[in-house]
């Protein structure tokens, strides 16, 4: 349906933008999951991007399904690269498509400005002068927790993660900062939802809080299991499993967790108030953390776009790499591998009349960079 | 590792094996009587989950939910057995495969249309949270336990109706001669959709049950199914007894296999490479189980022998 | 009513003409697209020799798919970084030569598929669907597991691999590659289900005991048609990796076997062309409805469930009304 409703977007742009000739035009491909499993990120980044690029005649904007499935990212890719000649990728949610799609379309001469995954592997030795990260390098989120395990004092923590890529490098970014020992380490099968066999374990392991990186249904699948457990034990896990979309599933059973992010929606500033404010208006929701970074990558972009040119490649790298915007997260700049230096917070989750949120309760990491910079030869 | 670890991971295997006879036990019936293979039997879990999750947010009430999904699930059930699967009996195995198969994206995308993309919420009733004493030292889940009674239960009650009733001396005359029992007067049709129904129902609930303490998503159903036909290839196809049988041993084979692999390759590498390889051939070893079953026996624990 | 020929040399001409229309009016993204309907109808090609003209239903032929992917994947990303592979008994480095990266694909794909065959091959009916998925989600969880080749990222491979001096990342020519294999697939097909061997493995669906009365085992001819079925299809998946430069641990997944037999349902069971059509059929389907809604796949339910019930014989069957390997 909403294709049907973009082709109108994409034709009422196209009329307006002959109109206003003399601004720099740009065409953007975006490639995100709307349909099958986890389609409600990508929807989340897509409404936040379409919101900030609203009543902007300069883009024109193609969206495209990937159906959470490499290859058809990948076909993806290549139809709006060969067929529409866009200027700018975006869109992709998981760290898989994002590896088969990006150092293709870098080396093809576009841009790509990642909303959501940021794998090690293009922070550090494949790191590309055209590819950006405006979400965050995926460690991050992790090495927040870690750093907010240290200051609450946590001695012995208990970590687990699912068996993957993406799993074993948010226990290697928690290790990173966590000053404690470990009172066990477990990597769980993609996709699991019963975590019986690990919370036992929990409770014989004597630890004094639990660190868990589960995205998705696994995550509700623990956090509730683990409500029913009995264990007291503090819990501390980066935001996707106790964001906007999914708190609701999760319950009462994720009040008061501490989680990290860098963003929230109760981050004191005016872009992020107008961006709250618009997008319950436009879409009816609260925001979620992702359609905040879709929100980011759009302004990012126009900001860009105000200063060069696309066709001039070289100034136009030059705008995003500046990062000349008012991002909802404050203050907002690019290390040398073109991903975010930026405060991450932590965040507890509370109860704002019936609907469960969250607050910002400190700051885990401040002006944080990544771990990969210095293997970025750009 | 102590005593107290190992019972409870013993009770998580027993739990786990339960929801799978659920599951499992309606593919068995179905595919022992009928002789149809149903790849969306795993949809019927996920309509069950999802109707309670529904009646649970309108309702505030778990056990009205249960019911629900009791109710939904196997409505849902009789409607595909009329509309579709009863065109399928005299197909081969390979038209039923596909049908079937078109029903799951059917199920799930029309569910991702009513329900919207993100998971929905179901809770434990306050009755059955928290944990309880157990045999001393051990702290159980409530929740658990209940999961494990409801599927004691149903247990005795499926071997109840097959083995004592009327209606399971049709169904066994039906595993056996279908042109006997039409012969004699039944309504083969009747029993068939009435039968459908059943497995469905029992799917829808064993899909709230697990939706509870896990999340209610689309595409939940058919990491369960692929589970359940392990179990019933494993148990011999067709027969109650050893659908519960390899329920509980395929239920403790992966939840013993999480536990003790990596812990037993602790003692040899590093725990971080020891977890991660662990944990690799953990998630493989239904399928070595499944392999080698069949490899012995062709035809499972208590399946028919083929001359 | 047409006949069956020419609905089958209509298919790979209009699939020919399509490609070449879409290069010759710089539409590189069909091209793609046709190259993807041509390695998806080989898999299902190989699928098609065990599936139509043997009776046993593999659910698990991703295995043999995506190990072919990956075999492409391993062999280019080890010579793109100059690593060798292995360095003992021998010094095993990687290659980015076709000629050398489908001879290994077939050999491997043969070796893997005599093992799978050999166990499989026990059981028959259901138990044998299962079994084949039961290895086939064995390879998937490994690979999704281990680190070396990225796990459930996936494998990038930053060079389409060469062939002599053509120029594979050219779209076109990457697609008359992929269409002389599909091409040869066809062809082998055609003769070995007329050959002796190829009217044993037919009579084999029918009746065992008859085939093993005039002296045939059929265990052998069955495990014969399981590895040279694994092999096409093993060859196509390592197309597939290349056309994509990418290969992930979904092209192993149970719903790639899922989507292999509804090629060859759609197309109509036990016709030689009935995978290609199936494939046609499904990337335009996907396409076309795709493009309208995001809840296509409610569409195409119908459409499959409609085929069988209604259609059966595929489309094929469906237009030509005639039942030749039936």
């Amino acid at each position: 349906m909403f294709k049907l409703i973009n082709s109108v977007i994409v034709l009422s742009v196209l009329v307006a933008t002959s109109a206003f000739a003399d601004g720099h035009k740009l065409k953007v491909g975006m490639i995100t999951t709307l349909s099958g499993g986890g389609s409600g990120l990508g929807i989340d980044v897509r409404d936040g991007f379409m919101l900030a690029i609203k009543n902007n005649k300069n883009i024109e904007i193609i969206i495209e399904d990937d159906q959470r499935k490499p290859d058809i990212a990948v076909q993806l890719a290549d139809k709006m690269i060969q067929s529409e000649k866009v200027d700018v990728l975006t869109g992709i949610i998981w760290s898989n498509l994002a590896m088969a799609v990006v150092p293709a379309a870098v080396n093809q001469g576009k841009f790509y400005l990642s909303p959501n995954a940021g794998p090690s592997a293009l922070a550090g030795k494949g790191c590309h002068k055209n590819y950006f990260n405006v979400a965050w390098q995926n460690d991050n989120l992790h090495e927040a927790a870690g750093g907010h395990a240290n200051s609450a004092g946590f001695k012995k923590t208990f970590i687990l993660a699912p068996n993957y890529p993406a799993g074993k490098d948010a226990l290697t970014g928690f290790k990173r900062y966590f000053k404690g020992e470990l009172a066990g380490e477990i990597y769980t099968k993609l996709g699991q939802k019963d975590y019986s066999v690990e919370i036992a374990q929990i409770r014989a392991s004597n630890a004094d809080s639990i660190f868990f990186f589960l995205p998705g249904g696994m995550g509700i699948g623990f956090m509730k299991q683990y409500a029913q457990s009995g264990i007291s034990i503090p819990v501390v896990g980066p935001a996707f499993s106790f964001d906007q979309g999914i708190l609701k599933a999760v319950g009462v059973a994720a009040l008061g967790v501490k989680n990290t992010s860098q963003w929230s929606k109760d981050l004191d500033n005016e872009a992020n108030k107008t961006f709250v404010a618009d997008f319950r208006k436009e879409f009816g929701r609260l925001p979620s953390l992702y359609a905040s970074q879709g929100y980011d990558t759009g302004k990012l972009l126009i900001s860009a776009m105000e200063k060069a040119n696309v066709k001039d490649a070289d100034s136009f790298r030059d705008a995003i790499r500046a990062a000349d915007f008012d991002s909802t997260r404050g203050s907002f700049k690019f290390a040398s591998n073109h991903h975010p230096i930026q405060d991450i917070y932590v965040r507890e989750v509370i109860k704002e009349g019936d609907i469960l949120t969250n607050k910002i309760v400190s700051i885990g990491l401040k002006d944080h960079s990544n771990a990969y910079v210095d293997q970025c030869s750009m | 590792m102590t005593f107290e670890l190992f019972i409870e991971q013993l009770l998580n295997g027993v739990q786990f094996g339960f929801m799978l006879f659920l599951m499992s036990a309606g593919l068995t019936l179905i595919f022992g009587v009928m002789g149809l293979i149903n790849l969306a039997h795993g949809s019927f879990y996920m309509v069950g989950a999802f109707s309670a999750a529904a009646v649970a947010t309108v309702f505030g009430s778990f056990w009205l939910s249960l019911l629900a999904s009791l109710i939904f699930a196997s409505l849902a059930g009789v409607i595909v057995e009329v509309l579709v699967i009863r065109r399928l009996y005299n197909r081969d195995h390979l038209d039923q495969v596909l049908a079937t198969f078109a029903l799951i994206l059917l199920f799930s995308e029309s569910v991702r249309w009513i329900f919207g993309a993100y998971p929905l919420y179901l809770d434990v009733p306050d009755i059955l949270s928290g944990t309880i004493q157990i045999m001393g030292g051990i702290y159980y889940s409530k929740y658990r336990l209940f999961i494990i009674m409801v599927g004691l239960l149903l247990s005795i009650f499926l071997f109840f109706l097959i083995g004592k009733t009327n209606l399971g001396v049709q169904i066994r005359a039906g595993q056996h001669d279908r042109e006997m029992i039409s012969a004699l007067g039944v309504d083969i049709s009747k029993l068939y959709t009435f039968l459908f129904g059943i497995g469905a129902a029992l799917a829808g609930l064993a899909g709230a049950l697990v939706g509870t303490i896990q999340s209610v998503e689309v595409g939940m159903g058919e990491p369960v199914l692929i589970l359940a036909f392990v179990v019933i290839v494993i148990g011999g196809i067709g027969s109650i007894k050893g659908a519960l049988v390899a329920s509980l041993i395929v239920g403790c084979v992966d939840t013993m296999g999480r536990f003790l692999v990596p812990w037993l390759l602790t003692t040899i590498t590093d725990p971080s490479t020891a977890m991660s390889i662990g944990s690799a051939i953990a998630s493989m070893l239904i399928y070595i189980l499944m392999a080698i079953v069949l490899i012995i026996r062709p035809t499972g624990l208590f399946g028919k022998v083929l001359t | 009513m047409i006949s069956e020929k020419i609905i089958n040399l209509g298919c790979i001409t209009c699939l020919l003409i399509f490609s070449l229309v879409a290069h010759y009016m710089d539409e590189p993204y069909f091209v793609t697209l046709a190259t993807r309907i041509t390695i998806f109808a080989m898999a299902a090609i190989g699928l098609n020799l065990v599936l139509g003209f043997g009776n046993l239903i593999s659910l698990g032929h991703a295995a043999f798919f995506g190990f072919g992917g990956y075999i492409s994947g391993i062999l280019a990303t080890h010579a793109f970084n100059s690593e060798p592979i292995f360095e003992w008994p021998l010094i095993f480095s990687g290659s980015s030569n076709l000629i050398v990266i489908w001879v290994l694909t077939a050999l491997l794909c043969s070796a893997l598929a005599l093992v799978i065959g050999f166990f499989c091959l026990r059981t028959t009916g259901v138990y044998f669907i299962m079994i084949t998925l039961a290895f086939a989600q064995m390879i998937y969880y490994f690979a999704i597991s281990w680190p070396s080749y990225g796990g459930e990222d996936g494998l990038s491979i930053f060079i389409r691999s060469s062939l002599f001096n053509i120029n594979t990342m050219n779209g076109m020519n990457f697609f008359l590659i992929c269409f002389f294999w599909l091409g040869l697939s066809l062809y082998l097909t055609s003769r070995i289900i007329q050959s002796p061997f190829g009217l044993a493995l037919r009579a084999s669906r029918y009746n065992l005991d008859r085939v093993k009365s005039v002296g045939i085992t059929p265990f052998r001819i069955q495990l014969l048609a399981f590895v040279i079925s694994g092999v096409i299809t093993g060859i196509a998946g390592s197309l597939y990796a290349d056309l994509n430069r990418f290969v992930s641990p979904s092209s192993l997944s149970w719903q790639m076997s899922g989507e292999l037999i509804v090629f060859i349902i759609i197309g109509g069971v036990g016709y030689i062309y009935g995978p290609l059509i199936g494939a046609i059929f499904f990337v335009t389907f996907e396409q076309i409805f795709g493009s309208y809604s995001e809840h296509w796949q409610v569409f195409l339910g119908l459409l499959i469930i409609l085929t069988i019930l209604f259609a059966r014989g595929g489309l094929i069957g469906f237009l030509s009304r005639s039942r030749d390997y039936e």
